[in-house]
C-alpha cells in the first residue's frame, strides 16, 4: 500500500470540510474540482499500472477535475447571479456535521469487516465521509450550482469506494459509470440553464409551484 | 444474439430519428421501432433462447417474464405518439422521439442485464433519457418537476451505485472474487460477507426504490407525472419503474442466497406497505388528476413490493400484477393526456365537467380508474387477489389487512376525484376549447386497446405467460421460503 495513498485521501477529506465551509460558489466549485483531480490520480497508485489504468486515470482527472468544473464555472458566469451559496444549514453547523460525519465514518469502517489488504488504508473512511459531506451539501444549500457540487462530491465518495474493487471489476464498468456521470452533469447543466431563463434565478427555494 | 437486437433496434432507430430531417414524418420511427421490438419480444417469449451463466446480457427467465409487457406498452404508446406529436406540431420533436427510443433501448438493456454494474449503467442511462421527455411542455412547472426528478433520482441512483460496490466488496475473497455477475454472486451465496450484503441491500433498496417511487422516496413522482405528457407518464409508470423493480428482484435473489432473505423480505415489505398507505392518504386529498395517477403508481409499486416479499406464490402474483398494472396504467395515462389537452394551459386543480368536452377520453379514463382500483373483470383485480391469497397462505394476516385497507382508501380517493373531474358543468372558457378540439381515433384507440388487453389478461391469462412467470419464479426463488 503506497504511503501516498492515505495522504491523498486525507487531502480529499480536508477538501470536504473546505467545501462545507465555502460561502462563495467559485470556491465551492474549486474544492470539488481539486478533489476530483486528487481522486483521479488514485487509480495509478492502486491498479496494476497497465495502460488501461492510466487511460482511466486520465479520463477521470479530465472529467471530474477539469471538464465538469469548467461547465459549472460557465453556468455561473452565464447566470450573473450573486455568488453566495445561500446556506439552508449554516456554515458552522455544516462544518460540525462534516466533522461528526468523519468520526462516524471511522466508527462505521471499524464496524464493517474490511479485508486485510485494506485495513490500513483510509479508503473506506474517506469514501463514507465524502458521501456524507456530499449529501449534506445537496440538502443544505439552496443554489442549484451548489447542489450540483454536492452531487459531484457525493459521486467522488462513491468513486473512492469503487477503487476498492479496481482489481476485481473490469474497467469497462468503471468507464460506463464515468460516462453516465458526465452525461448526467451535462443534462443537469441544460436544465439549470432553462431554469435560469424561466425563473430568472438559480435559487431552488423559488421552485415552489408544485406542491400538494 | 436475437436478444441483442432488442437493444440495438431501438438504439439504431434513435440514431435514425436524430438524423431524420422532417419534423412531420419523424414520429413514425416510434411505431416502426416499437413494432419490430414487440415482434422480437413476443417471438423470444414463445421460443426462449439459451442463456449461458457467464453472459452479461441475455433474455433469461426474468427478462422473459417482464420485457414483453414493457415492449407492448411501448408499442401502443408509440402508436399514440404519432397523432399526439401531430397535434403538438408547432414543437420540434427531434429530441423527444430520440429520447423515447433511447429509453426503450436502455430499458431493454436493463431488463436483460445479468451484471450488477451493467444494470446500474442502463438504469442511470434510462433515467437521463427521460429528462428531455419530462419538460417537453416547456412550462416553468415542467422545468421545476424536471429539476426535482434529477436531484431526487440522481441521489437515489448514486446510492444504488454505492450499494452495487458494497455487494462487490462482499464478494471479494482471497482467491479474487469481485465478480458482479448475478450468477457469480449467487454461486458464492453464503460465502459473501454478510455485513456488506446487508448494507448493500439497504442502499440498493433505497436507490432502486427511489427509481420505483416507493414511499418515502416518492417525492419526485407527483411532480414528474403531473407535468410530463401522458405517454411519457405511461412509459415511466409501466416501464422504467418496472425495470427498477426487476433489478431489485435480481438483487433480492442474491441477498436471499447469502442467507439474508428474511431481512430483505421484511424491509421490502415494510416499504411496500408504507407506500400503499401513504399513497392512499394522498389520494384522498389531491385535486389534480394527473398527480392522482402518480400516487396511484406509488400505491401499485407498493403492491409489487409486497408481492415480491411474500415468496414463491407472491412473486408469481407480483409478476402478474406487473403486467396488469403496466397495461392498465398505460390506458389511464393516455386518456388523461387527452383530457389534459382539453384543459389547455390552465391549472388542473379542481377542474370539472370534462365529460362534456372530451366525452370518449373521459369515459376511458373512468373505466381505467375502475380497472386500476381492482374492479373485476380487469386484470389488476385478479393479480391483487392472488397477492392477497399469498399473504394469507404465508401467515401474513396483518400485511393482508394493511393491504386491503390501502386498496379501499385508494378506491375512495381515485373514484372521488375521477367523478369530480368527469361530472359537473364545465367552465365557459373550456367550452370554447371544446369546439376546436377533436378527439381523433388515433388518440382513443391505443388507450382502448390497452383497456381491452387488461380485460383479456385478467379473464383469459394465456398459458404462455403463466408458464413464463412460473419459470421466472423458479429461477429467482428455487426454494420457496
Amino acid at each position: 500500500m503506497s504511503p501516498w495513498l492515505n495522504l491523498l485521501i486525507g487531502l480529499a477529506m480536508g477538501l470536504n470540510l473546505i467545501a462545507l465551509a465555502s460561502s462563495r460558489l467559485p470556491s465551492l466549485i474549486r474544492s470539488a474540482a481539486v478533489q476530483g483531480l486528487v481522486l483521479g490520480t488514485l487509480p495509478l497508485l492502486l491498479g496494476h499500472g497497465g495502460w488501461m489504468t492510466v487511460l482511466f486515470a486520465v479520463c477521470t482527472v479530465s472529467v471530474k477535475g477539469l471538464l465538469i468544473p469548467a461547465l459549472l464555472e460557465r453556468a455561473l458566469r452565464a447566470a450573473h447571479a450573486d455568488r453566495e451559496v445561500q446556506p439552508l444549514v449554516g456554515y458552522v453547523p455544516s462544518l460540525l456535521l462534516g466533522a461528526a460525519a468523519m468520526i462516524a465514518s471511522v466508527a462505521l469502517a471499524d464496524a464493517l469487516p474490511l479485508r486485510a489488504e485494506h485495513a490500513g488504508s483510509l479508503l473506506v473512511v474517506g469514501a463514507f465521509s465524502t458521501v456524507f459531506s456530499g449529501l449534506l451539501l445537496l440538502i443544505g444549500r439552496a443554489k442549484a450550482i451548489a447542489q450540483v457540487c454536492g452531487y459531484l462530491i457525493l459521486e467522488n465518495g462513491i468513486y473512492l469506494f469503487g477503487l476498492l474493487l479496481i482489481r476485481a471489476t473490469p474497467l469497462i464498468v468503471e468507464a460506463g459509470i464515468l460516462l453516465d456521470l458526465t452525461v448526467a452533469i451535462f443534462v443537469i447543466g441544460i436544465i439549470m440553464d432553462r431554469i435560469q431563463r424561466e425563473f430568472d434565478t438559480l435559487d431552488t427555494r423559488k421552485l415552489t409551484a408544485l406542491r400538494e | 444474439m436475437i436478444s441483442l437486437l432488442l437493444i440495438l433496434v431501438p438504439l439504431l432507430a434513435a440514431a435514425g430519428a436524430a438524423a431524420w430531417p422532417a419534423n412531420r414524418t419523424r414520429p413514425w420511427f416510434l411505431p416502426a421501432a416499437g413494432a419490430v421490438h414487440a415482434a422480437l419480444a413476443i417471438g423470444l417469449l414463445i421460443v426462449p433462447p439459451p442463456v449461458a451463466a457467464t453472459d452479461w446480457v441475455g433474455f433469461d427467465a426474468v427478462a422473459r417474464a417482464i420485457l414483453p409487457a414493457v415492449s407492448l406498452l411501448f408499442l401502443l404508446c408509440a402508436a399514440y405518439g404519432v397523432p399526439y406529436l401531430a397535434v403538438r406540431g408547432e414543437r420540434g420533436n427531434r429530441v423527444f422521439v430520440t429520447s423515447l427510443l433511447l429509453l426503450l433501448g436502455l430499458m431493454s438493456l436493463a431488463l436483460q442485464a445479468r451484471h450488477l454494474g451493467l444494470l446500474w449503467i442502463a438504469l442511470e442511462g434510462g433515467t437521463l433519457a427521460t429528462v428531455p421527455l419530462l419538460h417537453f411542455n416547456r412550462s416553468p412547472r415542467a422545468y421545476e418537476a424536471t429539476w426535482k426528478y434529477l436531484l431526487v433520482g440522481g441521489t437515489g441512483i448514486a446510492l444504488s451505485l454505492l450499494g452495487t460496490f458494497f455487494l462487490g466488496y462482499a464478494s471479494l475473497t482471497d482467491q479474487g472474487g469481485g465478480n458482479l455477475l448475478f450468477s457469480a454472486l449467487a454461486a458464492q451465496g453464503p460465502a459473501l460477507s454478510p455485513p456488506w450484503v446487508r448494507a448493500g441491500w439497504i442502499l440498493l433498496l433505497i436507490g432502486y426504490g427511489t427509481k420505483m417511487g416507493l414511499a418515502p422516496m416518492h417525492s419526485w413522482k407527483p411532480d414528474a407525472y403531473g407535468e410530463a405528457p401522458g405517454m411519457v407518464g405511461a412509459l415511466m409508470a409501466g416501464g422504467l419503474t418496472t425495470v427498477a423493480f426487476a433489478g431489485l428482484l435480481r438483487v433480492q435473489q442474491v441477498v436471499a442466497l447469502a442467507g439474508d432473505g428474511a431481512l430483505a423480505a421484511r424491509t421490502w415489505m415494510a416499504l411496500g406497505l408504507l407506500s400503499m398507505l401513504l399513497a392512499a392518504l394522498f389520494l384522498l386529498g389531491t385535486r389534480h388528476f394527473k398527480r392522482m395517477l402518480a400516487y396511484s403508481s406509488v400505491e401499485h409499486m407498493g403492491i409489487l413490493s409486497i408481492g415480491a416479499a411474500l415468496g414463491g406464490a407472491g412473486l408469481w402474483a407480483a409478476l402478474f400484477h406487473l403486467w396488469a398494472n403496466g397495461i392498465t396504467k398505460g390506458a389511464l395515462f393516455l386518456s388523461a393526456g387527452n383530457m389534459r389537452r382539453a384543459v389547455g394551459d390552465r391549472e388542473l386543480d379542481g377542474v370539472t365537467g370534462l365529460a362534456a368536452i372530451v366525452p370518449w377520453s373521459t369515459r376511458l379514463f373512468v373505466a381505467g380508474v375502475f380497472a386500476v382500483t381492482a374492479c373485476p373483470p380487469f386484470a389488476p383485480f385478479f393479480s391483487e387477489l392472488r397477492i392477497l391469497r399469498a399473504a394469507f397462505e404465508t401467515g401474513h394476516g396483518l400485511v393482508a389487512a394493511g393491504f386491503l385497507c390501502g386498496l379501499l382508501l385508494a378506491f375512495f380517493g381515485l373514484t372521488r376525484l375521477a367523478f369530480a373531474v368527469a361530472d359537473g358543468r364545465p367552465p365557459a372558457a373550456l367550452r370554447t376549447v371544446a369546439a376546436r378540439l377533436h378527439e381523433s381515433p388515433g388518440v382513443l384507440v391505443p388507450p382502448l386497446l390497452l383497456l381491452g388487453l387488461s380485460v383479456w389478461l385478467g379473464l383469459f391469462t394465456p398459458d404462455l405467460l403463466r408458464e413464463a412467470w412460473s419459470a421466472a419464479v423458479l429461477s429467482l426463488a428455487p426454494t420457496p421460503p
